[in-house]
């Protein structure tokens, strides 16, 4: 491999594609012979349309599970396929989103570097090291860490109790640290051994939030203004807090009786740590794109259900998964510098780069990717018996059932809103396909926009420019992030959350 | 280019005026045709919808249906309407200018008689006064006035001869003296009257790059909102609350961008329209939309930042004279010169001094400027002879006479040249003494309000840079009193074309004007390059632009309304958008809240009815457009201002004033329809 050789955007593109196929390839593989592996704990193969609903999630740093970790996964798939998809998934995200900072600091080329390179490096420079650490601290918090199949107790009253193990704080760190989400146990970070006390669930949110509250800054120095990176900062900074605030609010101001009498909506709650941790877990996991969850989402109130919703169809971008947050946001900012830049008298530019007709195709198929997939995979299940027979609850809560695993397979978040059975052929495969295209189509997007903004040269700025890194660009993106997604899922959101929630 | 800024010739017509109204309606009924509409792919989308809301409304008759598609028919036409009254404010300047294109008959050279249409570019042929020139071309032999106010409206005739840079003439104007041999340049069909008349009628209106661009983001807005209301069906299905396809067709319309996407070419038409009332003519839309990008404009001095006369501005006394007998002396001297420099002597004694003009001086005798002597002046009555000219040839002149030049003369004329100035000097003879009286100081003169114009400029984020052939210390100093950014001095087309070469490479857009043959390729190499009518052939084919008025400081209104154009394309899409949020407010709780009673919180407006609620979305989604035709027309609101106070300014006006006057209009409109019986 030639570090020095550098890649043009299809080539990127092709390469970032292939490996993410051979990942997917592998993983569902590995998952299909698993009984023949060591270190499989005597669990059988994966049933076909869960193991390809299963590699794709994990690759495309989704991380939905439609299976149960401790019963399905052998600590071999776990380590060698999962975990590894973990690092990887997470790496392509990032270096996506770097080459796309590529094109806006880059000036008449049509190089967006190598993306080998790029991909090694994240993982062997950034990912790996702080995953080392974080793990490390993780084992002082509890977390298991062996490769034990799990041994059985017997306990003070009488009943034997099993105690299942496993590499469970490796993987843990990186779940978080990579936005990716894919809990070791079915119960995820609800799990006592995946999450044991508040202060390692407070942890795991750190974890959650370092890498794309980092990359704004990264876009800053890359580009040479470092007030860029701290105005996308800033926008997802706020989109997190109002978000937050709201979580916050409607889950204790909750009417009912059972839950007056508890004081907050306490059904599913991590009720160890209490409400407020819940709550907030919920929110920047949905954020983050992370899926991990410590409390069932299910069981929040509609409109709680309804937040964490809308945290992910803001196209994860406050701040969203390790790098796609970024690029996400990106996008969304040159949608906004597009309208506003008309609104001052100039062709549109962002950082010195012209949006034109190429720009802007790109970035409008961007935004339309994600609320396609929701929405047509929502209408699909809905409109279908195959769709309808795995819903566990009638009414608008069934419905935001469907509508939030949707949300969160295209937009690769991959928590669950339980209370569906998921791992149905038509699911997994339903789910699979919002996953892959939610990940990829925006890839391919975004690349391609990369390629045309660094063959572009730089236009200086003027007082006749419109200044990107002022308060006045922050609330504009934050009003057209909030705008774009509020008029996209605005009608299925008040036959969901809405219509049960008000 | 010493054209001042004249009126415009075809003056700021009210902006719907009842004659075209008529056939605005005429044109917005024959586009109906839906092929008419695949250029406009939001109102395309709303055409399908009206249609099949009719069929629907036919199989089911209801009063709420009919009435549902017949709002829906009235917002495509009024989309249409927007267009043709766009359209037909260009085809009443076309009709004139038609007129202009009459078949004429061209006398060749040689003596053959060929109709004027058929004319090729070499053709050579005579025109004598009374004739219509035959076609567009150089004048090769001969001086003629031409009128031209068939292409420019201005009545004056203008003086066309061959060679240098008054040579081209067009095709339609009339020669009212002499006889002139042209060379047709242009093509049949392709002549500048031709062009014309395509521009103005919007014929061979191409879209431009922010328009597509624009209109992709407005196309993928339109296919994620039909998504989201063709895959509510299945939710309301399951929810148990199966809506009428009526209302979801409703709900589309109103859900997309409408009311920019009707107004879009109305807006490009009018904003080339702008264009034309200022006798500006624009090859391309594309050029009008890269006037407002430029960052660099190149300016002409002569013309364009100074009146391009030199004028006096003092009298300097020389040797112990008075500075009134200085003043005196140069008006007796200058009563007989007619130049512009000599007129601006007299002036300057009477509105100094208060020195009258005096109209005749019996028996005294002028002395005419030759180009030998390099001085000019008066013998008087009493014997008195006065001179003024150049430094060198007056002071000559007194030497000869046995008189005395002070050292003080070269050091008031080296301290005006050096100013960038140019210095007279004054001598009498008076009974055999010659003497130096003074020395008058000619200045260019910066036009009025320049300085203010490049102010203005500045906070625009666009540099100016003064063109000029005097020297560098000359363009110092006008540059430093007009105010400009930069000069390029002692410039040569080469030098020229070599700066825009720059100043691109920098990655900025540049303008200038330009009317020689010698200006050609910088006019050519340009992103906007304004030539003058009086111009050459050669620049006019170069420029994307031609000013009729042949006025360069109309650059700076160029860039205004190219601004101004992309001003209004993206306040009315905010605007459009944000107009959205309202509507969900009226239609889903209309939809949902029959099932879902929770969900009529969501109807804050307290919209009578949910058939009223819907009913009143759809008209005003309708009216709204033509509410904003006049300012789609006309523009919005332009003031020079920083990027981001005009931003702040527009997002207030439209994007919060889209916000909040849909939840206004959508309520008063929705207080009438409930009046009507079967929709409260």
């Amino acid at each position: 491999m030639d570090a020095d050789s550098e890649q043009r955007w299809p080539t990127y593109l092709r390469s970032v594609l292939a490996f993410s196929a051979v990942g997917v390839l592998l993983l569902y593989l590995l998952q299909r012979v698993q009984p023949l592996l060591p270190l499989s704990d005597g669990m059988a193969a994966v049933e076909q349309s869960s193991a390809w609903n299963t590699a794709v999630s994990f690759v495309t740093n989704t991380n939905w599970q439609g299976y149960s970790g401790e019963s399905t996964m052998g600590n071999l798939v776990q380590m060698a396929g999962l975990a590894v998809q973990n690092f990887v998934s997470a790496a392509v995200g990032i270096t996506v989103a770097i080459a796309l900072v590529r094109g806006f600091a880059r000036t008449t080329t049509d190089r967006l570097g190598n993306f080998w390179v790029d991909v090694t490096r994240t993982v062997t420079r950034v990912l790996l090291p702080i995953s080392v650490v974080a793990a490390l601290v993780l084992v002082l918090g509890g977390v298991v860490q062996n490769l034990s199949a799990g041994v059985a107790a017997h306990t003070l009253g009488g009943v034997t109790q099993f105690l299942p193990g496993g590499p469970v704080a490796s993987q843990e760190a990186i779940k978080e640290l990579g936005t990716n989400g894919g809990g070791f146990f079915n119960a995820n970070s609800a799990h006592p051994f995946e999450g044991p006390t508040a202060w390692v669930s407070l942890f795991q949110i750190f974890l959650m939030l370092l890498i794309p509250f980092a990359l704004p800054r990264t876009f800053g120095r890359m580009v040479g203004d470092k007030r860029q990176g701290y105005a996308i900062l800033g926008v997802m900074a706020a989109l997190a807090s109002v978000s937050l605030g709201l979580m916050s609010w409607v889950q204790a101001r909750s009417g009912g009786t059972a839950t007056q009498l508890a004081g907050a909506a306490m059904e599913g709650q991590e009720v160890r740590f209490g409400g407020p941790l819940s709550a907030l877990f919920a929110d920047v996991t949905t954020l983050t794109s992370t899926g991990a969850v410590n409390s069932m989402h299910d069981s929040f109130t509609p409109l709680g259900g309804g937040v964490a919703m809308v945290n992910m169809m803001l196209g994860e971008v406050a701040p969203g998964g390790v790098g796609s947050g970024l690029y996400g946001m990106l996008v969304l900012a040159v949608i906004t510098v597009f309208v506003a830049g008309l609104m001052v008298g100039r062709t549109p530019e962002y950082l010195g780069k012209r949006l034109g007709r190429r720009e802007m195709t790109l970035a409008s198929l961007y935004i339309l990717t994600t609320p396609a997939l929701v929405l047509i995979g929502t209408g699909i299940a809905m409109a279908f018996p195959a769709g309808r027979g795995a819903m566990l609850n009638a009414g608008p809560h069934g419905l935001s059932e469907v509508l939030y695993a949707f949300t969160s397979a295209a937009n690769n978040n991959g928590s669950a809103f339980a209370g569906l059975s998921a791992n149905t052929p038509f699911y997994n495969v339903a789910l699979g396909l919002a996953m892959a295209f939610g990940r990829f189509l925006p890839i391919v997007f975004v690349l391609a926009l990369a390629g045309r903004l660094a063959v572009q040269g730089r236009r200086p700025a003027t007082v006749g420019t419109f200044p990107t890194h002022r308060p006045l660009f922050v609330s504009l993106l934050f009003a057209v992030v909030l705008v774009v997604v509020g008029l996209t899922y605005f009608p299925a959101l008040s036959l969901g959350p809405l219509a049960e929630g008000l | 280019m010493t054209t001042l800024s004249g009126p415009p010739v075809v003056s700021a017509r009210n902006l719907l005026t009842p004659d075209q109204v008529g056939p605005a309606l005429v044109g917005s009924l024959k586009k109906l045709d839906p092929r008419a509409q695949l250029h406009q792919p939001v109102i395309f989308v709303v055409w399908v919808g009206s249609a099949f809301s009719t069929v629907l409304a036919i199989a089911e008759p209801t009063l709420f249906g009919w009435l549902i598609a017949g709002w829906l028919w009235l917002t495509v036409l009024f989309a249409n309407v927007a267009e043709a009254v766009a359209e037909g404010r260009g085809k009443a300047q076309a009709a004139t200018l038609r007129k202009a294109r009459t078949t004429t008959v061209a006398h060749l050279v040689d003596g053959r008689e060929v109709p004027a249409a058929t004319l090729q570019p070499g053709d050579r042929v005579v025109v004598v006064a009374g004739q219509v020139i035959p076609g567009d071309g150089d004048v090769t032999e001969g001086i003629a006035s031409v009128d031209e106010s068939a292409i420019t409206g201005e009545s004056a005739p203008v003086i066309r001869e061959s060679g240098g840079d008054r040579s081209a003439v067009t095709g339609g104007t009339t020669v009212l003296s002499d006889r002139i041999v042209v060379q047709i340049t242009s093509k049949p069909g392709e002549t500048f009257v031709d062009r014309m008349i395509g521009l103005v009628e919007g014929a061979s209106r191409q879209k431009t790059p922010n328009e597509i661009a624009l209109n992709i983001l407005l196309s993928s807005l339109t296919v994620i909102f039909l998504l989201a209301v063709v895959t509510l069906q299945p939710l309301a299905i399951y929810s148990g609350a199966k809506q009428p396809i009526a209302v979801l067709i409703a709900l589309v319309v109103c859900l997309i961008p409408t009311t920019i996407g009707a107004l879009l070419s109305a807006i490009g038409i009018a904003g080339m329209d702008r264009l034309v009332q200022r006798n500006v003519l624009a090859m391309s839309g594309r050029a009008v939309e890269a006037a407002g990008d430029v960052n660099t404009l190149l300016l002409d001095k002569t013309g364009t930042i100074t009146l391009g006369n030199r004028q006096a501005v003092t009298f300097m006394a020389v040797g112990g004279t008075e500075e009134k007998e200085v003043a005196d002396a140069a008006q007796l001297a200058s009563l007989a010169d007619e130049t512009p420099e000599g007129r601006s002597v007299v002036v300057l004694a009477k509105t100094q001094y208060g020195l009258r003009e005096r109209s005749d001086l019996p028996g005294a005798q002028f002395v005419p400027f030759t180009a030998q002597t390099r001085m000019s002046g008066v013998d008087l009555p009493d014997g008195r002879e006065l001179r003024k000219g150049a430094a060198g040839a007056v002071t000559g002149w007194v030497r000869a006479c046995g008189g005395h030049v002070p050292r003080e003369v070269a050091q008031f004329v080296d301290g005006i040249s050096g100013s960038g100035g140019t210095p007279l000097v004054l001598a009498s003879l008076d009974q055999g003494t010659a003497r130096v009286l003074g020395v008058i100081h000619l200045k260019d003169v910066v036009k009025q309000g320049m300085r203010e114009r490049f102010d203005e400029l500045r906070r625009m984020g666009i540099r100016t840079v003064m063109i000029t052939g005097d020297n560098e210390r000359t363009a110092r100093a006008i540059a430093e009193e007009a105010g400009v950014d930069d000069v390029l001095a002692e410039a040569t087309p080469e030098d020229k074309l070599a700066l825009i070469a720059r100043e691109q490479a920098g990655g900025r857009l540049v303008a200038m004007t330009g009317d020689g043959t010698n200006d050609a390729p910088a006019l050519a190499q340009a992103d906007v390059g304004v030539a003058m009518n009086t111009g050459t052939s050669a620049a006019k084919e170069a420029g994307n632009m031609v000013d009729l008025d042949s006025n360069p400081t109309k650059l700076i209104e160029i860039v205004e309304i190219g601004k101004q154009l992309l001003i209004t394309r993206g306040s009315l899409t905010t605007f459009s958008i944000a107009n959205d949020i309202a509507k969900y407010f009226a239609i889903l709780p209309a939809m949902f809240a029959g099932v879902f009673p929770a969900l009529a919180t969501l109807n804050i407006m307290r919209l009578a009815s949910p058939q009223s609620a819907i009913l009143s979305a759809v008209i005003f989604n309708a009216l709204i457009i033509v509410a904003l035709v006049p300012l789609a027309l006309r523009g919005v609101r332009y003031t020079p201002a920083s990027a981001s106070a005009m931003l702040r300014r527009n997002l207030l006006v439209y994007g919060a004033g889209g916000v909040i006057l849909p939840f206004v209009g959508i309520k008063l409109i929705d207080l009438l329809v409930s009046l009507l019986p079967g929709i409260a």
